[in-house]
């Protein structure tokens, strides 16, 4: 399949699939939370992707690349350190990046375990 | 799901999202380097300071005006997901080079969200 309609079809799913998770999710202690998990969801499965070596721009550019955001992820830290929030913002910043990377390992070990 | 106020923000998204994602796909195909991936995020986020201005403070925006721009189409530009994969692939290289992707991409990110509300509010004139 031609891979910029592959990109569009893993795309089409994965940004919608992003606004649900964020519109599921409340977030009672101003922290955002729905951004959190479709960036550490989406890096787990970019993880497991790659280290099966398939599906790369359908899954991989197409409907991680689209699950996962870094606009809304610094827009959103932006309004925590505007809102003087200043613990909260750089919480969010090293939970999303720790976090965020673990998962994309662990995908990657996990897909390799698979394989062998 | 017959409910049309639910239907379209998810249609728009989806919509604003391919659009996004092929832009990134075309930038990374013509460019192949992590260090166009920080560009894209580098530009989204600025983009997404003066969205998020405009259709908040400075127009009265139709309401699927930022899901379909902002939450699509710069949210499906822009990755996290990639931005780890980068990281990972280039400690294998270089260390340093590494580090420099996975901070000056968080850097750039939050200083350019922040440049675009700024400069956006001072040439829209607002506050």
């Amino acid at each position: 399949m031609n891979g910029a309609l592959q990109v569009a079809i893993g795309a089409a799913v994965g940004a919608p699939l992003r606004y649900l998770v964020d519109r599921a999710i409340p977030r009672p202690s101003g922290f955002p939370w729905g951004t959190l998990v479709v960036n550490v969801a989406g890096s787990l499965v970019l993880g497991a992707v790659i280290g099966l070596g398939t599906g790369q721009l359908l899954l991989g550019t197409g409907f991680c690349g689209a699950l996962t955001t870094y606009s809304t992820f610094s827009y959103e830290t932006l309004v925590l350190f505007d809102a003087g929030e200043r613990r909260r913002a750089l919480a969010t910043i090293a939970v999303s990046v720790v976090v965020g990377l673990a998962a994309f390992w662990g995908g990657l070990a996990g897909a390799h375990a698979i394989t062998g | 799901m017959a409910d049309r106020t639910a239907v379209a923000p998810v249609a728009v998204v989806s919509a604003g999202g391919v659009i996004g994602a092929l832009a990134r796909y075309g930038a990374g195909t013509a460019w192949p380097s992590p260090w166009t991936i920080l560009a894209v995020n580098a530009v989204g986020c600025l983009a997404m300071g003066c969205l998020v201005v405009l259709v908040t403070e400075v127009f009265t925006a139709h309401p699927l005006v930022r899901p379909f721009l902002g939450t699509g189409v710069l949210g499906g530009f822009t990755t996290f997901s990639a931005y780890c994969a980068d990281f990972q692939r280039m400690l294998g290289e270089s260390v340093p080079l590494a580090l420099l992707y996975l901070v000056g991409t968080l850097v750039l990110a939050l200083v350019f969200v922040a440049a675009g509300t700024r400069i956006t509010r001072r040439l829209a004139g607002v506050r």
